[in-house]
């Protein structure tokens, strides 16, 4: 095998030109360099034709029919969406089916794994699953993936890369299986209503679109139409209707919480009192926050903030939590604009309340259209597993080196927020987070305007007026590298990860870029 | 005063980022007895390479009459935190015997008797019945605390949360502590769930003149904290008051009117105390 040629990107992390199972890559030039064009470079692939007999009827006995009639081969793409959060079922028996036919060399592309999906792990390892493209990777199959296990590299996208993605091709979906707690059997189906409610299906819609062929499998088939739909019947080849499409009290179990881990408060305490102080806090601001942690927590500060300055907003967007819901229904946003619903109480909403929309992956994060969400943002917050002194931040690699976290919508906000705050801890136990330099670049530092942690609030120089904002507001505002250093002599200098030349992922940027790869952990 | 237990590191560590005025580094009731000398070790070892930043640091030791008061007070005096807090002080002849034996230490070090300041903690019936003779005893003991839970099992009550046991011991101890001029805290409020509950009880003690309240989870700083900082309308208040003061003076006049009331020395004091409390300073008014 020919080594290819490698190139340092603008962040100077080495990029091949191209690497096999995937082909020519493009190194990360810049958040917006590609953007600023105004279209997107590369052409874009139509979706697939297809025709259905009149009064043809779509339902399927069970799954395994439905996938035979689909004629599965070796080399396919598969596809489905996380909506189903910790609770899914229904990737795991597909992919058992899959293997049970003796389908070989197949490339999974789920818009995100958990730790739900460990039980495929042994076939990455039996050649069943040769590839994967995902926004986020955890549990056992990130371990494997960071020691090697698979052929070719595993590409990590973000929620808006992997529409653009599918738009040019980089991904071509074979096989679709949407799961669905509600549907007809014309495959018209929604997630916010039925026994398994999980709200938004957004992730699934480009799939659903782009698939050459689509099952969609529902644990309550509903008289037709169903109403109301997020996918509708004109996409849709077959209807499974299963017992269950997981586990229950994980796909519809409960309310997220504000935390009450005293230090993610404190950080959101922080990070709330320099949104309140930005300059980017006015009325009709938008607003998305991340659904863990000190996130998370940051609404419930920001919400008392609002009362008091009596400022309404105009939307939340992204990963809704009943938290946002309620902040709806209180009158402190006139709207939700809803990707990804990270608990089962916002079905409700998104049932019967008209400003609580369901949109897609591609109006809410692809880079390349005229109208994605994310542009429209007026402050997000995010988290980090690491950031360096140059704001790049990594949500995908742990300390250890494994794939343990989700680009998801990350960099897609970042890039498209006015103001892009990261919350995290300068130290996790004795592990810096607050670092020289980060093991793998999700977010280009560029795109990330303050750091606010519990040792210290730290404004990028690119931000000057955010900075004089901040300290005429009496918020005590650090160097980065100060920050770092302090970092370190609390926990000592982290020794770095020992790494194999071997490149077992890569990073998307947002618009196609390669923005860093992962390489193979040494033993 | 945010209680830390003397042994647990990660506590111990993140102490001063949570915004307390001071962390209580605790070698004593929060320490089980088969960890104080893990817990002796660790404290010090922290107080000599973790900075609070910003945060008054305490140490509660044992009593002196257990078998780990003396070693602790040997370990930690050297060290010099900016207080050392005796629990359970219920005598003067206690307290005397106690500041000796500090001292004592601290003459052995070559350390001066006016840098380390002593907190004393009323915790028994017989300490709230000295509590002024044991208060005015040194300049160095600059704020006393009621331990509330130590106090209502010495007065054998049963139920002691709602603090109608305990009220007495606190007036008792506010007025000693006013008439030595030193700071007075109140002791823990346990059920951390209890916001609304911590709430109330913070706005009670703060009626009653005491300084501050100690507190056994960081979430419990921000409460507290809302409670004892002045509101924007009481600072405007105290504002308008001081200006009027200094105004008033320069013409010879001693009492005159703010808003239709009146006002003379004790309510500037008091309108001074809030701006002292909201950290302004007079010459910026």
């Amino acid at each position: 095998m020919i080594k290819a040629k490698v190139v340092k990107n603008i962040l100077q992390r080495d990029i091949p030109e191209k690497l096999e199972g995937i082909g020519e890559l493009e190194p990360f030039a810049g958040a917006f360099t590609k953007l600023k064009k105004g279209w997107m470079e590369e052409e874009t692939v139509p979706p697939p034709n297809k025709a259905k007999m009149p009064h043809s009827d779509k339902t399927c006995s069970d799954l395994k029919e439905a996938i035979l009639r689909t004629n599965p081969k070796d080399g396919m793409t598969v596809s489905f969406h996380h909506h189903l959060r910790g609770g899914d079922s229904l990737l795991v028996q597909s992919i058992q089916i899959l293997a049970e036919l003796g389908i070989k060399d197949i490339t999974l592309a789920s818009s995100s794994l958990t730790s739900a999906h460990d039980p495929i792990l042994p076939y990455l390892k039996d050649g069943t699953i040769t590839q994967i493209y995902s926004s986020g990777i955890r549990g056992e199959l990130g371990k494997a993936i960071a020691e090697g296990v698979m052929p070719k590299p595993a590409v990590i996208h973000s929620h808006g890369g992997r529409v653009r993605s599918v738009h040019t091709g980089r991904i071509k979906i074979d096989l679709a299986v949407i799961a669905a707690s509600a549907s007809d059997e014309e495959g018209n189906c929604t997630g916010s209503h039925g026994k398994s409610a999980f709200g938004s299906m957004g992730y699934a819609s480009i799939d659903a679109w782009y698939a050459k062929q689509v099952i969609v499998v529902t644990d309550h088939i509903v008289d037709y139409p169903c109403v109301p739909r997020s996918i509708s019947q004109n996409y849709v080849d077959y209807v499974v209707k299963v017992d269950s499409i997981g586990d229950p009290s994980k796909i519809a179990g409960g309310t997220t919480r504000i935390t009450k881990a005293p230090m993610d408060l404190q950080i959101a305490r922080l990070a709330a009192n320099v949104i309140e102080h930005s300059g980017e806090l006015k009325e009709d601001f938008s607003f998305q926050v991340g659904a863990g942690g000190a996130s998370l927590a940051v609404a419930k500060y920001l919400r008392k903030i609002m009362r008091r300055r009596e400022i309404k907003g105009s939307f939340i967007l992204g990963g809704v939590t009943s938290y946002g819901v309620d902040m709806l229904n209180e009158g402190l946003f006139r709207s939700i604009f809803d990707v990804q619903s990270f608990d089962a109480a916002v079905s409700t909403s998104l049932m019967d309340n008209p400003y609580h929309i369901e949109i897609p992956a591609g109006l809410y994060a692809n880079p390349f259209n005229c109208g994605c969400m994310t542009n429209k943002l007026d402050i997000v917050v995010l988290g980090a597993l690491e950031i360096d002194t140059d704001f790049n931040v990594n949500v995908i690699t742990g300390s250890e080196g494994y794939v343990r976290g989700a680009s998801g919508g990350h960099c897609d906000t970042a890039s498209g927020a006015n103001l892009t705050v990261v919350v995290c801890p300068s130290f996790r136990g004795r592990i810096p987070i607050v670092k020289d330099k980060v093991h793998t670049i999700v977010t280009p530092g560029e795109s990330i305007d303050v750091l606010v942690t519990e040792r210290g609030i730290c404004v990028n120089p690119k931000r000057p007026e955010l900075r004089e904002n901040l300290i005429k507001a009496g918020i005590a505002v650090k160097d980065i590298k100060e920050l770092a250093t302090e970092v370190e002599k609390i926990t000592g200098k982290a020794k770095p990860i020992e790494n194999t030349d071997r490149i077992v992922g890569v990073v998307e940027y947002r618009d196609g870029s390669i923005i860093d790869v992962i390489r193979q952990v040494k033993d | 005063m945010l209680y830390i237990p003397g042994n647990n590191p990660a506590m111990l560590q993140q102490g001063s980022v949570y915004g307390a005025d001071g962390v209580l580094l605790d070698l004593e009731d929060a320490v089980a007895l088969n960890q104080k000398d893990s817990a002796r070790i660790l404290v010090s070892h922290m107080l000599e390479y973790i900075s609070y930043e910003g945060c008054e640091v305490t140490v509660r030791v044992n009593h002196i009459d257990t078998p780990f008061g003396l070693e602790d007070l040997k370990q930690i005096v050297p060290l010099q935190p900016d207080a050392i807090r005796l629990p359970k002080v219920e005598t003067l002849d206690e307290i005397k015997r106690i500041i000796d034996v500090i001292e004592q230490i601290e003459d052995e070090h070559q350390l001066p008797h006016d840098k380390m300041n002593v907190h004393v903690m009323i915790e028994t019936a017989l300490g709230v019945q000295n509590v002024y003779d044991i208060a005015k005893y040194s300049p160095r003991i600059d704020a006393i605390s009621i331990g509330g839970q130590d106090l209502a099992a010495d007065m054998q009550l049963v139920k002691a949360n709602d603090g109608i046991g305990i009220d007495y011991a606190r007036k008792q101890i506010v007025m000693a502590a006013k008439a030595c001029k030193i700071d007075v805290f109140d002791t823990v409020f346990v059920d951390v769930e209890n916001e609304e509950g911590l709430r109330e009880d913070a706005e009670y003690i703060k009626k009653l003149g005491f300084t501050g309240k100690a507190i056994i989870n960081p979430r419990q700083i921000e409460i507290v904290n809302e409670v004892f900082t002045p509101t924007e309308k009481e600072i405007r208040k105290a504002v308008k008051i001081v200006k009027a003061f200094e105004r008033n003076t320069k013409e010879g006049i001693g009492v005159f009117a703010v808003d239709g009331k009146m006002v003379d020395a004790p309510v500037v004091q008091r309108a001074m105390r809030v701006l002292e409390m909201a950290d302004i300073e007079m010459a910026d008014l």
